[in-house]
């Protein structure tokens, strides 16, 4: 029942979208690929990979990965665990001041990290804990329990109030219940907040800038944010740098874009 | 309230403690450090000097700072309201028409929303640079008298900075919309269609009001991002050329770090957490509203 004409102009509408949402991308993958331009004329043509080598030599991008990784994984395990664990008690339990801890902890989920980053780091740095793994990790962990207890109550509430019940009726202990009864069937919830919390580590930038001095703790972004004040002599090695740093959550993406969407759409869905 | 036999009660604290011991220590205290700090003049080294709302006058009075929070407004239309005026143009005729791709268009316009910030910004800085990408393809269509080096450019740098906001924020506006275009029921579309209303009829009659829940929170998420532009600009342009870029959280950032003005990096901070409460809120209010 669509017209011809209207079928048309639907289809150049988005074609013209889609290519200026990939033109930034096509950019850069594009310099990353080509030939390197600080290095001499008369290259070979066709992908050079050896670009992304002489990036990761240049750029020292393997030290920063190294930390990423840590510090995501840390942040990951620790808050997602955590915030089970709230979420548990906030969605299945009734208890006295629940309402304002609540509220409490919702506070964190808006709470812009610029706010709470500078008073952090003159405190920590009093503490001697600047330009530690902590510092960097464990202000990561507070905001992502403000977001997993909020994800975690929201989806223990919906479907596991009934369980939770039954299993206490039973004699399990509220331990048990929560790790072999809930967990189990609350995987794709769990899976969600997981590739969130990782994503937010991963592309975390402000939090590094400012807890972070020493070069074997920069993050991979803040790595590259530093090669490109250092390293002026061309693009192609920045952009080589800027691939290898956007690839692992990209990769997360593309095999699980399901949960991607999901969490980003849905967490900020009030109930 | 009445709790049945065997409950638990008090074990939920136990199971709350860890996560709120790790959340107050580094969320709650720090804020309730930065509204103490906010209130001192205090360079972060020696001994503050009380200044009382000094700090949050200054907001208003200085010229620097209003100009921050005045581009991080404009920076709202270009990461909010056109976005918003995109997804819903894409949402609708997605949503109508059986595309072809579909997958595909929605993997390509969501991606940059995974992808870290910093490499987001090295990517526009190639495309705006004086022999970047943007001016080649301008030269390429004949329109050499408009190139120039974007982000160097007085009147032109925050537009640019702006343009990014729309670029990422639009694909993630456009797969909110279409969510909630495809929950409304097909019946009311042949109603419409009944009653001899048109394409645009029918999209503001039928589509626009199904969907206001999902453009309270797409503007949620778009302005609180707007107003929290940070990464995007301390690796494009710092805040110039001149102040011309400057916003409010790169404001915290380089009086803290770098004018030492600790006291007004977290007056800025806390005005922040406000404004983006408050705007949040009214925003959601006013969806509410709508739809009672």
């Amino acid at each position: 029942m669509i017209s011809r004409a209207e079928r048309v102009a639907n289809y150049v509408i988005l074609s013209a979208f889609a290519a200026f949402a990939l033109f930034p991308i096509v950019t850069i993958l594009g310099a990353a690929l080509g030939p390197d331009d600080a290095g001499p004329a008369g290259q070979a043509w066709g992908p050079h990979l050896g670009n992304f080598a002489a990036a990761w030599e240049a750029g020292r991008f393997g030290t920063y990965l190294r930390t990423s990784l840590t510090v995501s994984v840390f942040v990951v395990v620790v808050s997602v665990v955590l915030s089970i664990m709230s979420g548990y008690a906030f969605g299945t339990m009734r208890f006295r001041g629940q309402a304002v801890l609540f509220y409490l902890f919702m506070l964190g989920i808006m709470m812009p990290s610029e706010a709470i980053a500078v008073p952090l780091y003159f405190d920590l740095r009093t503490l001697g804990l600047i330009d530690t793994f902590w510092s960097v990790a464990l202000p990561q962990v507070a905001l992502s329990v403000a977001f997993g207890t909020f994800w975690m109550r929201a989806y223990f509430r919906a479907s596991s109030r009934a369980i939770a019940e039954a299993a206490r009726i039973d004699g399990a202990s509220t331990w048990r219940t929560l790790w072999q009864v809930l967990v189990p069937p609350a995987r794709p919830a769990i899976v969600t907040l997981t590739v969130l919390v990782f994503m937010w580590t991963w592309n975390e930038f402000l939090i590094p800038l400012i807890m972070v001095t020493s070069e074997s703790l920069r993050t991979a972004p803040l790595g590259l944010a530093f090669f490109q004040g250092q390293y002026t002599s061309g693009f192609t090695l920045l952009a080589a740098g800027s691939v290898i740093v956007a690839t692992p959550v990209v990769v997360f993406y593309l095999f699980l874009q399901r949960h991607f969407v999901r969490g980003l759409l849905q967490g900020a869905v009030r109930e | 309230m009445g709790r049945p036999p065997g409950e638990p009660g008090r074990v939920a604290y136990l199971y709350l403690l860890p996560a709120f011991v790790l959340y107050a220590a580094f969320l709650l205290y720090p804020i309730g450090r930065a509204v103490q700090i906010s209130l001192y003049d205090w360079d972060g080294l020696t001994l503050g000097r009380w200044a009382g709302l000094d700090n949050y006058t200054a907001i208003l009075s200085d010229e620097r700072l209003r100009a921050g929070f005045g581009h991080a407004l404009v920076l709202i239309v270009f990461y909010a309201v056109i976005p918003l005026a995109i997804g819903l143009t894409l949402a609708a005729i997605l949503n109508h028409a059986k595309v072809r791709g579909l997958g595909f268009f929605r993997t390509v316009v969501f991606l940059p929303q995974v992808v870290a910030m910093v490499v987001v910004a090295v990517a526009w800085r190639r495309v705006y640079a004086p022999d970047g990408t943007l001016n080649a393809l301008l030269g390429a269509l004949g329109l050499d008298g408009l190139t120039r080096g974007w982000l160097g450019d007085h009147t032109f740098a925050l537009p640019a900075v702006g343009v990014v906001g729309t670029w990422f924020e639009s694909g993630l506006v456009t797969v909110l919309l279409l969510a909630g275009m495809s929950r409304v029921p097909m019946e009311l579309y042949e109603a419409a269609r009944l009653d001899g209303a048109g394409a645009v009829r029918e999209f503001f009659a039928v589509t626009l009001p199904s969907v206001r829940g999902e453009i309270a929170v797409a503007l949620t998420l778009t302005v609180i991002a707007a107003l929290r532009t940070f990464d995007l600009v301390y690796v494009t342009t710092r805040g110039g050329p001149g102040d011309s870029t400057s916003v409010p959280s790169f404001e915290v950032y380089h009086r803290a770090f770098g004018l030492g003005q600790v006291g007004s990096a977290a007056a800025i901070g806390v005005t922040l957490t406000v404004v983006i409460f408050a705007i949040s809120f009214a925003i959601n209010r006013l969806a509410d509203k709508g739809t009672t």
